[in-house]
């Protein structure tokens, strides 16, 4: 099989073409998160409203909720943030949001100037329950179902597009189990 | 007396402190321990540098944690599987060997293998065909008259 | 105006080059003269105009014209001279723009050094190098235009990435490019033999000079690389196994199997598909990563910014140029016919060998670079494969090849024996392992990997000089003349040859002792504070604000002692460039030949001090002067006689005969 040899070349560089083709549409920066199926960590905070009061997992168990990963100085939150309002207004799913390594009066005025979609918002200033729930970059937010295990991380601002094909449906349905 | 104002102004500097510099780290070999595994570690936030390199805010957090934890006692392995389960196998650049991975580890080896093999099979066959093709009486000729013509510009230079 | 004459220019380019790829092809099989004879002059218009596009360019960068996107993205009137003329590439399209006019470059250079060719060759060569200069060229006008108004003007630019302010910009993209595009000549000469379907030993001797040339500039491009990342980067790693660097250094992988084969292919006729093949593979790995380095498939520091719409074409033009050319190898290569026969233990032998280890390694390089992407498409999860990985496996591949590479310049062509060869080496092989022993341990620190470096390098070395002094003596007593006009008489591809090697031998000490060796001290320094590193004292004398042309920097003095005789004084820097407020690292360094002190300055401490890093890097400069030995090896082999002399070739026959004396090389 001689001719076989020869033929041999192009079909590798075919293989390779096709898997270049794909590699067109996939994001080699995405870090998806090991912890989708997993426990959430386990934390307690201080509350950005009140820093006398702390928040922790616990508390929020027996619901569907969602956390949202955010700070005064990140410019990407801008652009979810009125989906995030107005999502709160619809009160379908309570919002809490992770203050990431944040300035305390900075993020209040924030949310004073643009909304607060939070039902509560707690302070993680040094980061490190961030990096407990593998945040990489802000802002994330996370779906966590009523036994409190993580069931979908989104990277990047939630869309409006995210929110209706994601989001949405998969909390309905922990909401309905 | 001003020469003994002026001695006592030259030695200033000496007793002004210029030292021995001390090490940046608190603990150096626990800092070298560091960054030999955050060599080894991926920055995520940033273009393909490493945990080691890396000057971005979450990889100062990342070296801070390990070194807490390189403090409280714990082994590079267990550090790197806190870290694996926060961040999955994108933060290890000594890419674990798994299942889906194997092809990676041994595949150069199994085609050095394969390509010394397939040579050394090439080679004695292509001993057979070429030894059926002898020169004619006609080549040879050409030949041994090709040979003298160089043979004669040699002796000629 | 200027920009808009640039743009004109690539136009009448990309239509010189239609004319160029079709008439001279098709001319050359029909035998049609006149359209043959428009290969030359058709390649040296494209130049001009492209020459022309790219001055405009250059032009509206040291003019500070911010009318145009590019400049005003790229460029600021406060940086110096020559980074306004660097920034010319110093971006996607820019760069572009910098490889289409090296593509031209070469396309002339053989426009004018191939009177010796055969018309028809000339004209399809002329033909496939046009074909790529279309498709860079519609890459150029249709996605990347670098002459792209921006309206209004910008009152200024944006500046250039200050790790890009430096001598090196100036000079490493170039040289870099030269080889990168360089080995499209190569492929040209490939295509044109398979189209032609006259491959032999004549199509590897005119292929060889342009190759080693290619495989010279591109050696030299990486090495600028890897230099300037050393002394820029502050903490002095020289090279980092990024998927840019990877796609820089697997076409000299191949490039450097392809070198050898030719070799081969050239004396004793024998490899000529595989040659073909590995002339394909080489030039295809280049346009791969230029497809890598702007998809945006991959993560890189070096990346451009991506776009998918330029992903897209370059995949497509990617698909046609190798498809085509794999698809014509797959159906013209299995007609070629045989070369001589060898055995086992022979020359060509430890050159197939020498080709198989290079080709497994520029494979393995490719593996690790791509199998993020392959375990991501096929949804199995994301990973990394960084350098442990290119190390763990790079270096067991390479190892024996550089051992092999030792030997095969003294074996005979077609057959030797084991026996002989072992003992002509015997006495290079002895002092090999001694040093392996015992340098190691006069250093100071004694490992199996410390030792593996030095055997090789001087095994290398050593047979080296083995065979210098054999031929040397050969010559004198079969010519009966002088030992110096013995060396004299040695041709130039031999000398290359040498330098080559040397060149490799001198690369792995630095490599292996400066891995070893090295010292590296993380201070705090306060102004008259000393440390002490490899037996020289640093002492920081103090530090102070100073203004550069577009920046704000602090510069320490650190005044350099040994046995209290002053050494050297080194002024690092921590710059803030003004306009993209970036902090950089500007690292002070003594070079030496036995080594080089490096001070960077790291971060201010509360108080006045400041984290200084000092390192001691012994015989670190041998990794860049074994690079540039090797380049020199080539382009002295380029310049043999025989590639000069035009009355020789008119009495060699056309086909190497199937079985000859050894030949003399």
């Amino acid at each position: 099989m001689k001719s076989l040899r020869f033929i041999l070349p192009l079909l590798v560089f075919v293989v390779l073409l096709m898997f270049l083709w794909v590699g067109l549409s996939l994001n080699p920066r995405e870090v998806p998160s090991p912890l989708v199926g997993k426990p959430a960590p386990a934390f307690q905070l201080a509350r950005l409203d009140d820093p006398a009061k702390t928040l922790a997992d616990k508390d929020l168990r027996g619901q569907v909720w969602l956390l949202n990963v955010w700070a005064s100085w990140c410019t990407s939150c801008m652009e979810e943030h009125p989906v995030l309002v107005e999502l709160s207004k619809q009160g379908v799913v309570p919002v809490y949001g992770l203050n990431y390594k944040d300035e305390r009066s900075a993020a209040r005025e924030w949310l004073a100037r643009n909304g607060d979609p939070y039902a509560l918002s707690m302070t993680d200033a040094d980061g490190k329950v961030g990096i407990d729930y593998g945040v990489y970059g802000v802002p994330e937010t996370y779906v966590i179902d009523k036994a409190g295990v993580i069931r979908f991380k989104q990277i990047g601002p939630v869309t409006p597009k995210v929110l209706s094909e994601h989001i949405l449906p998969l909390v309905r349905r922990l909401q309905a189990s | 007396m001003r020469w003994v104002c002026a001695l006592a102004l030259c030695l200033l500097p000496t007793l002004a402190g210029a030292k021995e510099a001390l090490p940046a780290a608190e603990d150096p070999a626990l800092e070298q321990r560091l960054m030999r595994l955050a060599k080894e570690l991926r920055c995520l936030v940033c273009q393909n540098e490493s945990l080691a390199d890396s000057h971005a805010d979450l990889a100062a957090d990342l070296r801070n944690q390990i070194r807490d934890q390189m403090r409280a006692g714990q082994s590079d392995e267990q550090i790197k599987s806190w870290l694996t389960q926060r961040y999955g196998d994108f933060v290890l650049y000594r890419t674990p060997v798994k299942s889906t991975t194997v092809v990676l580890w041994f595949g150069p080896f199994v085609l050095l293998l394969a390509g010394l093999a397939g040579l050394f099979l090439y080679l004695r066959r292509r001993r057979t065909r070429v030894s059926q093709l002898a020169l004619t009486p006609e080549d040879r000729a050409r030949a041994q008259a090709l040979l003298q013509d160089v043979d004669a510009d040699a002796a000629a230079r | 105006m200027i920009p808009e004459l640039g743009h004109f220019a690539l136009i009448i380019a990309l239509c010189i080059a239609c004319v160029q790829a079709v008439l001279p092809l098709l001319g050359a099989q029909r035998g049609d003269a006149t359209w043959m004879a428009l290969a030359r002059p058709a390649a040296q218009g494209q130049l001009v105009f492209v020459a022309v596009a790219f001055t405009c360019l250059a032009w509206s960068f040291v003019s500070n014209d911010f009318s145009v996107l590019n400049v005003a993205s790229n460029s600021n009137s406060m940086l110096p001279l020559r980074y306004r003329f660097a920034a010319t590439w110093g971006s996607h399209e820019g760069s572009l723009l910098l490889w289409v006019l090296m593509l031209n470059l070469w396309m002339t250079a053989v426009s004018v050094f191939s009177r010796r060719l055969p018309s028809e060759m000339v004209a399809r060569i002329l033909s496939v190098m046009a074909m790529i200069s279309i498709g860079f060229l519609l890459f150029l006008l249709l996605t990347s235009n670098p002459f792209e108004r921006l309206l209004p003007p910008a009152a200024d630019g944006r500046d250039l990435n200050p790790l890009l302010q430096d001598p090196g910009m100036v000079i490493h993209p170039p040289m870099l490019y030269m080889g990168y595009v360089g080995f499209s000549v190569a492929f040209a000469f490939a295509i044109a033999a398979l189209i032609g379907g006259q491959l032999d030993a004549t199509w590897a001797r005119w292929s060889r000079p342009w190759t080693t040339m290619a495989w010279a500039f591109l050696t030299v491009g990486i090495a600028m690389g890897s230099g300037w990342a050393y002394y820029v980067l502050g903490w002095g790693g020289w090279w980092f196994w990024d998927p840019v660097e990877n796609a820089s250094f697997m076409p000299w992988l191949v490039g450097t199997a392809l070198v050898h084969s030719l070799a081969v292919s050239e004396k004793r006729g024998g490899f000529k598909s595989w040659t073909v093949l590995l002339a394909i593979v080489a030039f295809s790995l280049s346009l791969l990563g230029t497809f890598l380095v702007r998809s945006g498939v991959l993560t890189s520091v070096h990346a451009f910014a991506t776009d998918p719409r330029r992903g897209i074409f370059i995949l497509a033009f990617l698909a046609l140029v190798i498809g085509a050319a794999l698809a014509l190898f797959a159906w013209r290569a299995p007609k070629v016919g045989l070369g001589g026969a060898f055995a086992f233990v022979s020359r060509e032998a430890a050159l197939l060998v020498n080709n198989v280890l290079l080709v497994v390694a520029a494979a393995a390089v490719l593996l690790g670079t791509l199998y993020p992407l392959f375990l991501d498409a096929l949804g199995l999860g994301k990973i990394s494969v960084g350098p442990p990985y290119f190390e763990s496996v790079f270096v067991p591949l390479m190892a024996p090849a550089v051992f092999l590479m030792a030997i095969a310049p003294l074996a005979r062509w077609k057959q030797d024996r084991p026996l002989d060869l072992a003992l002509r080496l015997k006495w290079a092989f002895a002092v090999a392992v001694a040093s392996a022993l015992l340098l190691p341990l006069t250093l100071g620190r004694w490992t199996p990997l410390l030792a593996l470096g030095i055997l090789l390098a001087v095994w290398v070395a050593g047979a080296g000089f083995v065979n210098l002094i054999e031929r040397a003596l050969q010559q004198r007593a079969s010519a009966r003349v002088s030992v110096g006009t013995a060396l004299r008489r040695l041709p130039r591809g031999y000398w290359g040859m040498l330098a080559a090697h040397f060149g490799v031998a001198v690369f792995i000490v630095g490599v292996t002792l400066v891995r070893g060796y090295e010292i590296e001290k993380d201070v705090r320094m306060n102004p008259g504070d000393t440390v002490a590193a490899g037996g020289y004292q640093f002492r920081l004398d103090g530090l102070k604000q100073v203004q550069g042309p577009n920046y704000d920097a602090t510069r320490g003095a650190i005044s350099v002692t040994r046995n209290e005789r002053p050494v050297a004084m080194l002024h690092p820097e921590k710059r803030i460039f003004t306009v993209q407020q970036m902090p950089m690292t500007e690292a002070a360094i003594d070079t030496g030949l036995t080594r080089d002190l490096y001070v960077s300055l790291g971060e201010p401490l509360p108080g006045g001090a400041w984290v200084v890093r000092v390192y001691y890097k012994p015989f670190v400069s041998w990794i860049w002067g074994g690079a540039f030995l090797m380049a020199l090896g080539g382009i002295i082999a380029v310049t043999d006689r025989r590639y000069r002399l035009a009355r020789h070739d008119a009495r060699m026959p056309t086909s190497a005969p199937t079985t000859i004396v050894q030949a003399v090389s």
